[in-house]
């Protein structure tokens, strides 16, 4: 409850984890405003049928509010102001403002409950938070939307924030990197999916790293687990280091 | 989306480029050709022809010896793969192997590029009209481009939006040379360039026509002009598919016994991973192109053996060091004297 949890990839994908939380808390029952801004529906509604959740039910009746980011772009660029009716989430793309506040609105109106909705705690999930520095939105403006929001969510209605970045070992992408150092230092949770630093294995796709805030306030050391991971078609195992079902 | 970072002069980013565009014409597809550089009535007149089957069984005999098919397969799997939207039955053909053979020394005939309906963009032709979509701060030439291709997508019917068209066909959209300073882009040109996110904007708006219509799209970018890394990290994260192309050409690998059947190496940055949690990933990422007279082939990198006692100390260093970067599955690798397997 009130949790940031950050999601790191480093040298690989590590999407999987946000469809694995995608469908964690829409069978748990929670509410999910899910900012998709890299990849369309129809990518995450397949993969959430192969884990067991239909999206296309969970937004009919109403638990899943769903912003598919290229999709907005283009109604922004492509379509008629008057056919939209509200103003565009990614507001901040037309160059009229350089703020996310517009974003920060729609998931703060999706995730208020309204009368009637009977859903266990909110949740906001976003992938991928890069893709805003490369849409051009300052790192400033991207640090202050994840504030706000972690505010609204977290604090007020009591509900969870899970957010995935892209950072890279010398990555000369500054922006990004200090996006992703604030959100490491606010978050509660971080799983770190890394790719293999020797190279790309067929039976061990990458290392997750689990690190844990104890406590924000007193300087605790994390609590730090690591394992290593492979991705199938339906699910991931995971196994300590080293003891890879193709090893054993 | 593919996105291709071209070799130091061109010339191999350029073939694949045109075979992108030549397999769209054989299997019938539109095309939509889009360049700064040359007309694309030019690079029209310049695909390869392909090579009808029986000819190429009795040339892929002569070479029988020199080339495993299974491998020919492998990496033409690794090449071609495009994307489109998963509700979308591609035309229902027999064709049993994926793709096609072009004979690179041999024009495509002007019938059969007639057959199929394109369209071109030429960024110099363009210019003088007045994008009309909102630019929001992208580079106009970008902007037109957009427009360009968010109007035949839309007119032509490939984004679903005109139900009587039972006939549904897949747009294949060539770019070419993006982000180079022909494109009024100055990425190409300084370490912090001026307007430093119109490339990845329009990367990301590109990437939206093509995920909500039957279209994939290829795009050759001159990497190795572009200065600013930042850049690169993020054109790579809103890609599905980035091919590295290194030519040997003007550098030391030349003359590497090593690469001495080979003219350049394919790097193989990012594979797609569109509607599933794995991606399709081959047993080998390393992989070495050669262009002949006829044929173009990518094929795994293969060490010849060290047989030679006497090899000098330089070379066999060179030789583990490059057995380091073969990373192929967790099998052991025998490093050293001996014949390297895959």
């Amino acid at each position: 409850q009130g949790k940031l949890t950050l999601l790191r990839d480093t040298r690989t994908d590590g999407s999987f984890l946000v469809h694995h939380f995608l469908s964690f808390y829409l069978r748990a029952g929670c509410k999910v405003c899910f900012v998709a801004l890299l990849q369309s529906f129809s990518h995450y509604n397949i993969v959430a049928q192969k884990l067991g959740v239909n999206l296309a039910a969970a937004k009919e009746r109403g638990q899943l509010v769903f912003l598919e980011g290229l999709k907005s772009c283009l109604d922004l660029l492509f379509g008629d102001e008057e056919q939209l009716g509200q103003p565009s989430p990614l507001q901040f793309l037309s160059g009229s403002t350089s703020d996310l506040r517009a974003l920060f609105d729609f998931v703060r109106v999706s995730l208020t409950p309204a009368d009637g909705d009977s859903w266990k705690g909110p949740v906001l999930l976003v992938d991928d938070l890069s893709v805003l520095l490369s849409l051009g939105a300052a790192p400033v403006a991207v640090l202050d939307f994840m504030h706000y929001c972690r505010m609204c969510v977290c604090c007020q209605l009591k509900g969870n924030v899970v957010v995935l970045v892209h950072s890279n070992e010398d990555s000369e992408d500054e922006e990004n990197e200090l996006v992703v150092n604030s959100l490491c230092h606010h978050s509660d949770l971080i799983l770190w999916a890394e790719g293999l630093a020797t190279g790309f294995c067929k039976d061990v796709h990458g290392l997750i790293k689990i690190i844990k805030r104890l406590s924000l306030r007193q300087a605790e050391q994390d609590q730090v687990q690591v394992y290593q991971y492979k991705i199938q078609d339906r699910n991931v195992t995971f196994f300590a280091r080293g003891l890879s079902a193709a090893v054993l | 989306l593919v996105f291709t970072e071209e070799d130091k002069y061109g010339l191999y980013s350029n073939l694949l480029f045109k075979y992108f565009l030549a397999e769209g014409i054989v299997c019938g597809h539109d095309l939509f050709v889009a360049s700064a550089k040359e007309h694309p009535d030019n690079i029209l007149k310049e695909l390869p022809a392909p090579l009808l089957d029986d000819t190429y069984g009795k040339e892929l005999g002569d070479e029988a010896a020199a080339i495993k098919s299974e491998d020919f397969q492998e990496s033409m799997k690794i090449a071609w793969r495009y994307q489109n939207l998963p509700k979308v039955e591609t035309s229902p053909t027999t064709y049993t192997k994926f793709g096609h053979y072009y004979d690179v020394s041999k024009k495509m005939s002007p019938e059969l590029c007639q057959s199929v309906k394109w369209h071109s963009f030429y960024l110099h032709e363009e210019l003088s009209s007045e994008p009309k979509m909102k630019t929001c701060n992208m580079n106009s030439g970008y902007a037109s481009l957009l427009q360009s291709i968010q109007r035949i997508i839309s007119q032509e019917g490939f984004d679903g939006s005109d139900p009587q068209k039972k006939q549904r066909n897949i747009l294949r959209i060539g770019i070419q040379s993006l982000g180079s300073i022909l494109w009024g882009d100055d990425v190409c040109c300084s370490d912090t360039p001026e307007d430093s996110h119109s490339l990845t904007k329009f990367l990301y708006v590109l990437r939206g026509l093509l995920r909500k219509s039957l279209s994939a799209c290829i795009i050759t970018v001159p990497a190795h002009l572009i200065q600013n890394k930042a850049i690169m990290e993020r054109v790579t994260n809103l890609s599905d598919m980035v091919v590295g192309l290194e030519s040997f050409i003007g550098s030391e690998r030349e003359t590497n016994p090593l690469y001495k059947d080979y003219h350049g190496l394919v790097h193989v940055h990012q594979i797609p991973r569109l509607n599933s949690l794995i991606c399709d990933v081959s047993d080998t990422k390393d992989l070495a192109f050669r262009l002949k007279r006829k044929l173009f082939t990518i094929e795994r990198l293969h060490l010849p053996p060290d047989l030679s006692d006497t090899v000098s100390r330089a070379s066999k260093q060179d030789l583990a060091g490059s057995a380091k970067l073969l990373s192929s599955g967790c099998g052991a690798m025998a490093i050293g004297k001996k014949h390297l397997d895959f």
